[in-house]
């Protein structure tokens, strides 16, 4: 009973944080709002310019923060507990390398201008492409080390087409909207994005969030976990696909965000009884909150240019990575 | 009382045949010990048992099943892999009460009758003293309990446990060996992948000696250990006496 309150506790806490997180993301941006007007549009009669900000700008971007976060704090725990290696992170598998490459491909082609649906679904596309690839690569075996070798092969390709793309971009400008693409950001989302990214992630957490107790079993090894009735084979299946639809949605909205799926699941961890399974659901909401509070962080820091998220999230995640790996030094 | 017959079990790990042809019957009630030299088959035995492997002829059948769905499979035989592999720094309590996972279903919480068997399985191995250190920064013997305890926690009418004494000294090999023939006693199937062969005579009800992938011999330890066998198999020349009305074996030197 004592771990269980002690879990209702933290996910309590970081739902609270998410809430927090969520109403910041609404209530502060670049465009100064008075609180009063604000609140109006919430009551149903505020102006038409509070109201576009509010409900066409800043709601669709916290809720991308949250989603996306909560995805990739998922992933980044899933994968830890499933290849029981604590550096792995969405972008192991390939999924999110790969994700990239097809919204390089939509900008370098300009596809990307026809619709503004057209860059995430390529993205979401390439994902899956990636995954048919490591099925083909990683074949029957359940041996993680197999997985990721194919998961390093796949991302390495996707990587060498983003590399090629800004190689042949035929001029300054169409590298640097690649590369401001690929530094990760919510800014100017809609609501077609969460749209296209939502159905992507639930099917990602679902699928994410259902095996926990097998990555609890997978620490007594592959043979232990499977003599105590679990097939490996089908859990295999449900993260890579997890992986690659969720983390490929998400990439597809907000661009490669790294490090939240890397620290998300070592915050927590500490806080947990760290099986797998537990760290789980909270990296899910932890992940949501860091994410959104980050996009907070980037509209108010005073720069010439808005701060992109990914870079935001590695200079963040560095500091916090270097702590937990001195406490962590203890224990390992 | 559970049944686990073998019949004619061929197996190949890679393109590498290991296993030929065993063939062995067992029964609930006894510790079963299965012995022989490094690259026998002992482990493959007990993993192709288990379905952990494919084989490639034969087959096991527990209880009369072939093919046992591998969830019904989990909660008839408990096994205690070699090695000790453990990959996150859990509690003591939080690791034995792995055991219980064959039992619950999807998204259940721990009923009270897992806690009550965790908490047996703890009193069992001699590891409720334990229950919150964290299992990863154990003695190596310690540790090797809390495995234990996580496989006793299973409560399965079978158990199957591979080098159990690895790492153990030896009044806590005793201790194990006396645990396995309690669990013996109250009517479950034992089996033991051993290398001492003291501990097997003295221990075990039968033994399964197998020599490249082949069963060499099986029965009694004093039928199955004879200095001809161990010169034949283990290549050794070994002392044989008796202490407390038990077999002593204790290997001398390598027959040339």
């Amino acid at each position: 009973m004592r771990t269980f309150s002690a879990r209702s506790l933290l996910i309590g806490a970081l739902i609270l944080a998410c809430v927090v997180a969520a109403l910041l993301s609404i209530f502060v941006g670049s465009a100064p709002l008075p609180f009063a007007r604000m609140a109006d549009v919430f009551t149903g009669h505020g102006d038409p310019i509070a109201r576009t900000i509010l409900i066409e700008l800043r709601l669709p971007r916290a809720l991308l923060g949250l989603s996306v976060g909560a995805m990739l704090g998922t992933a980044g725990a899933a994968l830890q507990g499933y290849l029981r290696n604590p550096l792995a992170e969405p972008s192991v598998l390939g999924a999110s390398n790969a994700a990239a490459l097809g919204a390089v491909i939509a900008l370098y082609f300009g596809f990307a201008q026809w619709h503004p649906a057209i860059l995430p679904l390529m993205a979401i596309a390439f994902a899956i492409i990636a995954l048919v690839m490591l099925f083909a690569l990683a074949g029957h075996s359940e041996s993680p080390l197999t997985l990721i070798l194919a998961g390093i092969a796949v991302g390495t390709l996707a990587t060498a087409g983003v590399s090629l793309a800004l190689n042949l971009s035929p001029n300054p400008f169409a590298a640097m909207e690649i590369t401001t693409w690929l530094l990760g950001s919510l800014e100017d989302r809609s609501f077609s994005h969460v749209w296209i990214a939502l159905p992507c992630i639930a099917i990602g957490l679902i699928l994410l969030l259902w095996d926990g107790r097998a990555l609890d079993a997978l620490t007594l090894g592959e043979d232990g976990a499977r003599a105590m009735g679990f097939d490996l084979g089908r859990i295999r299946l449900r993260l890579l696909l997890g992986v690659a639809i969720g983390v490929g949605g998400a990439v597809a909205v907000s661009g490669a965000i790294g490090f939240v799926g890397l620290i998300v699941p070592h915050l927590i961890r500490p806080l947990t009884d760290r099986s797998p399974s537990a760290v789980l659901l909270p990296s899910a909401i932890a992940g949501a909150a860091l994410l959104t509070l980050a996009d907070v962080l980037v509209r108010i820091v005073p720069t010439s240019n808005e701060l992109k998220l990914g870079v935001v999230m590695a200079f963040l995640g560095v500091p916090v990575f270097l702590v937990h790996l001195m406490r962590e030094r203890r224990l390992w | 009382m559970v049944k686990i017959a073998i019949e004619g079990l061929h197996v190949s790990l890679g393109r590498k045949p290991v296993l030929h042809g065993v063939d062995a019957q067992m029964y609930g009630g006894v510790v079963i010990g299965v012995i022989g030299p490094n690259g026998a088959g002992k482990s493959t035995l007990v993993r192709a048992m288990l379905g952990l492997i494919p084989v490639t002829a034969g087959k096991v059948l527990i209880d009369g099943v072939a093919d046992m769905p591998r969830n019904r499979m989990a909660r008839t035989v408990a096994y205690l892999p070699q090695g000790q592999t453990l990959h996150w720094p859990l509690t003591v309590e939080r690791l034995v009460a792995l055991g219980r996972l064959p039992h619950l279903a999807p998204f259940s919480r721990i009923a009270d009758a897992d806690h009550d068997a965790i908490e047996r399985a703890m009193v069992m191995a001699d590891v409720a003293g334990l229950r919150d250190r964290i299992a990863t920064e154990l003695s190596g013997g310690e540790r090797a309990r809390v495995m234990l305890a996580r496989a006793l926690a299973v409560e399965a009418p079978a158990l199957v446990v591979d080098e159990p004494l690895a790492s153990l000294d030896p009044g806590h090999q005793l201790e194990v060996m006396e645990l396995l023939k309690a669990q013996a006693a109250r009517g479950a199937l034992v089996i033991a992948v051993l290398h001492d062969l003291t501990m097997a005579a003295r221990f075990c009800d039968r033994l399964i000696l197998l020599s490249q992938g082949r069963v060499a011999a099986e029965g009694s330890p004093s039928a199955v250990l004879t200095p001809d066998r161990l010169a034949r198999i283990y290549g050794i020349t070994a002392w044989f006496g008796t202490g407390e009305n038990a077999s002593v074996i204790v290997p001398l030197h390598r027959s040339s």
